[in-house]
């Protein structure tokens, strides 16, 4: 395991891609302590700005008021990073295994455009969970994304494979141009849910606001809720035992796109 | 005081032809001879050609930043660090200013012509060629849909059409006429186009036919240095080629220059019977040596298109389902962008990529073509030594036809044809041939009097690589790159056409101006302030 101490918490933004199981692995201590990160737009070595214990591991523990640290676990494939505080901006983006564990609060992006492995956030998370950067037209694809607490806007805006459960709040624009994919919401959501969606589905267990251009189709219990409700409780999430039974309403849109996205509505 | 010696010479506007030849440099100018003081570039090993001249590229002004501006997605595929010489910069397909200097630079290309510029947008287009180093540069003004125009042909009054483009090109700084699609644009602020050359343009009793041999008169009549450079009606469309025909035969006899040649050598009634007409249109130019053109190749993959052409950018919409930007320049012109990736496997991508060869290798005369990838919308202009490649190595020409869609086996003359270009021709299409056909008369060669903008290339089996890395770039004799680094942060010249005017002319615009237009008439011209260097080109009627 290698730990990392954050020795003095910043105002200026530190870019730290370099904290990744992927570059971590097979580095010595020397090595670890000399890797770049960018202060503003001045060098500093990771040695500067953590203490580091351990070596040549690719599990990595990190702790302090990581807020202003910005890009830890960038485009990681393998290996674990745990993390005790708050964290910086796209913790986990184009991540492609592994897994994030977080116990504080995360800001936006967070796996944003991931194509696989796992995160769970103890906090709250900012805007664009599991979302896009500008122009991006294909989101996340594939991977799995937990937030215990709320989430701000544009939740898996362009998602186009995998799983994102908030059990706080979102914000406006939920699942908006979702290919495809799943987002549960266990809190309320936000203006303009799904808008522009093309497939994939929304769960909600509050009464949603929607678009015109969603329509109802019917109510009822989908069976496959089952599958995704066996899996959270396996992550130690309690599900009330009226979720199981149902039944939720189903609308299908956007029907100014494709049309084919659902999203479905606790109606009990 | 500099002399490049031992080196394999293509200097095609003198006719020398891979000979060995000292060429001596003093006050940024090739000169007869220099003191044995000068300092000595051994070029052993090494080919030396005059700078790279790109006759039609897409580098500056409202589009190309409005493109900027729609795809953040673009920025992020190429990121250029700063160095302690160079700024940083972004963008694959639509550089960022100064990148796009550098990358011009690195392969060797010294000159880079602006195709399309509304008249309203001049000063933004020069402010950012100030912001583009390294090469000269200069612009196009779009006029095949500027209202004044239309109104001075509807009312047969060619005088002064000819003193308003007088007046607009000194006031603009502009190079060249350039027509986009004429009347077409116009109509398209109806949500219509116009279909060949015959039809009406709404509310202007003119024809497309009208205006293109009045402005190629005017710009006769003017003896601007380049001949009148046009992109034809229906570009993309199937079927194309004969309005292609029919402009050429139109200006029979005037200096034209048509552009993106490969988008408007199209056969076939629709798009399942999409087919090359490349063959005709090269037949053509082979018996009519008064027009050149550029190709506009297309390169498979991710790109940005962008037009003044409206009507065809929504088509392209339409079809790609890509995001779409349209604008409409109040008087003047109009202005489409759309992202668009050519795919290998799309048959009718594969056929203009084979269109776009064959225009290459079936016009006899290096002189009448001249490589384009209209950059960025046949692909971005970093990839010209990929097509000098294919037109170098017929082996590597035919592997790519092999890995493309089969119907390019099957249904054009590409694969039939064994031409393979000398360095010699490579130099005449990409230097020599542009800078005759802009009338630039002191640049893409080597002789005495020149700008010494030189290139030495080194030489190798494989020309892709080649053309990508040249051993030096000099820029008015001095050393700007060397081995792919660059040296210098060179500031480079643009250059406009200097006319004589009609002034009582003015009088005729500044009330319509006043009434119609959102900037002051008095504010509307570029100054001289505007430019870092500039070369004005003094043009005597
Ligand atoms: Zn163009």
């Amino acid at each position: 395991m290698i730990l990392l101490k954050l020795k003095e918490k910043y105002d200026i933004p530190i870019e730290a891609e370099v904290i990744s199981p992927d570059i971590f692995f097979d580095k010595t201590h020397t090595e670890l302590c000399g890797l770049p990160l960018y202060y503003g737009n001045k060098e500093k070595k990771l040695g500067e700005v953590f203490e580091v214990e351990g070596e040549k591991s690719d599990q990595i523990y990190l702790e302090g008021d990581l807020s202003k640290i910005k890009k830890i676990g960038f485009g990681m494939s393998r290996g674990k990073i745990s993390i005790k505080g708050n964290v910086g901006l796209h913790l986990g983006a184009f991540m492609k295994g592994g897994e994030i564990f977080v116990e504080g609060d995360v800001d936006s992006w967070v796996g944003a455009e991931m194509t696989g492995g796992f995160i769970r956030i103890k906090g709250n998370a900012g805007n664009r969970v599991g979302g896009i950067y500008r122009g991006t037209t294909v989101g996340m694809n594939r991977g799995t994304i937990i937030v215990e607490g709320n989430a701000g806007y544009e939740v898996g805006s362009f998602m186009r494979r995998g799983l994102i459960v908030i059990l706080g709040n979102v914000g406006d624009f939920t699942g908006s141009y979702m290919i495809a994919g799943t987002i549960f919401v266990f809190g309320t959501l936000g203006a303009r849910t799904g808008a522009g969606m093309r497939r994939g589905t929304i769960v909600t267990f509050n009464p949603v606001s929607l678009l015109p251009t969603f329509k109802y189709d019917t109510t009822y219990t989908p069976d496959f809720l089952r599958v995704y409700f066996h899996f959270l409780k396996k992550q130690g999430i309690s599900i009330k035992e009226e979720y199981l039974k149902g039944p939720y309403r189903r609308y299908h849109g956007d029907i100014s796109e494709l049309g084919k996205g659902e999203i479905l509505e606790f109606a009990a | 005081m500099l002399k490049i010696i031992n080196g394999e010479v293509y200097d095609p506007l003198n006719g020398i032809n891979g000979g060995i030849k000292e060429i001596c440099i003093r006050d940024g100018k090739i000169v007869d001879e220099v003191p044995n003081t000068a300092k000595i570039i051994d070029a052993s090993n090494l080919v030396v050609m005059p700078g790279g001249i790109d006759i039609h590229s897409h580098i500056s002004g409202l589009k190309v930043n409005a493109g900027r501006g729609l795809r953040p997605e673009d920025h992020r595929r190429m990121v250029i660090p700063k160095t302690r010489i160079t700024r940083s910069g972004t963008g694959y397909t639509i550089p960022s200013t100064f990148a796009t200097g550098y990358l011009y630079t690195k392969l060797g290309y010294t000159t880079v012509m602006e195709a399309a510029v509304p008249p309203i947008g001049a000063r933004h287009t020069h402010e950012e060629l100030n912001d583009t180093p390294m090469i000269d540069k200069g612009c196009y003004i779009v006029l095949g849909n500027n209202e004044f125009i239309l109104r001075y042909l509807q009312k047969g009054e060619y005088e002064k059409a000819r003193d308003y483009t007088a007046w607009l090109l000194n006031a603009t700084k502009g190079y060249a006429i350039k027509i986009v699609n004429p009347g077409g644009v116009e109509n398209w602020k109806y949500g219509q186009d116009v279909s060949g050359l015959d039809d009406k343009v709404n509310h202007f009793d003119v024809t497309p036919r009208q205006i293109l041999t009045a402005l190629a008169q005017i710009n006769q009549d003017l003896h601007l240095p380049h001949g009148v450079h046009i992109h034809c009606n229906n570009l993309g469309v199937p079927g194309n080629y004969r309005t292609t025909l029919e402009t050429l035969h139109a200006l029979e006899g005037k200096r034209v220059h048509l552009t993106h040649v490969q988008f408007h050598s199209y056969g076939g009634e629709n798009w399942s019977g999409f087919a090359s007409k490349a063959p005709e249109i090269a037949e053509y130019l082979n018996q009519h040596p008064h027009a050149t053109i550029d190709v506009g190749q297309i390169i498979f993959g991710d790109t940005t298109t962008m037009t003044a052409d409206g009507p065809w950018q929504y088509r392209l919409h339409k079809i790609s389902e890509k995001k779409w930007y349209n604008s409409d320049v109040e008087l003047e012109s109009g202005c489409g962008i759309v992202p668009y990736v050519y795919k290998e496997k799309n048959f009718v991508n594969a056929i203009q990529w084979a269109i776009g060869l064959e225009l290459f290798l079936l016009i006899k005369n290096p002189w009448q073509v001249f490589m384009s990838t209209d950059h960025p919308n046949g692909g971005p202009f970093i990839f010209y030594p990929y097509i000098i490649r294919l037109l170098m190595d017929k082996n590597f020409r035919d592997e790519m036809t092999k890995r493309v869609h089969k119907r390019v086996l099957k249904d054009t003359v590409l694969p039939h044809i064994t031409r393979e270009y000398s360095l010699y021709e490579i130099a005449i299409i990409t230097r020599a041939g542009p800078a005759k056909a802009l009338g630039l008369t002191h640049k893409g060669h080597l002789g005495v009097g020149a700008d010494a903008d030189i290139v030495l290339y080194p030489k190798l089996e494989n020309k892709e690589e080649m053309f990508e890395r040249p051993v030096y770039v000099l820029k008015e004799g001095e050393v700007i790159l060397q081995e792919g680094q660059i040296l210098k942060d060179w500031t480079g010249k643009t250059i406009f056409v200097e006319l004589p005017e009609n002034k009582a002319f003015q009088n005729e615009i500044r009330d319509d101006f006043e009434k119609y237009y959102t900037v002051e008439f008095s504010n509307y011209p570029t100054g001289l302030e505007t430019f870092a260097r500039y070369e004005s080109v003094k043009v005597s009627i």
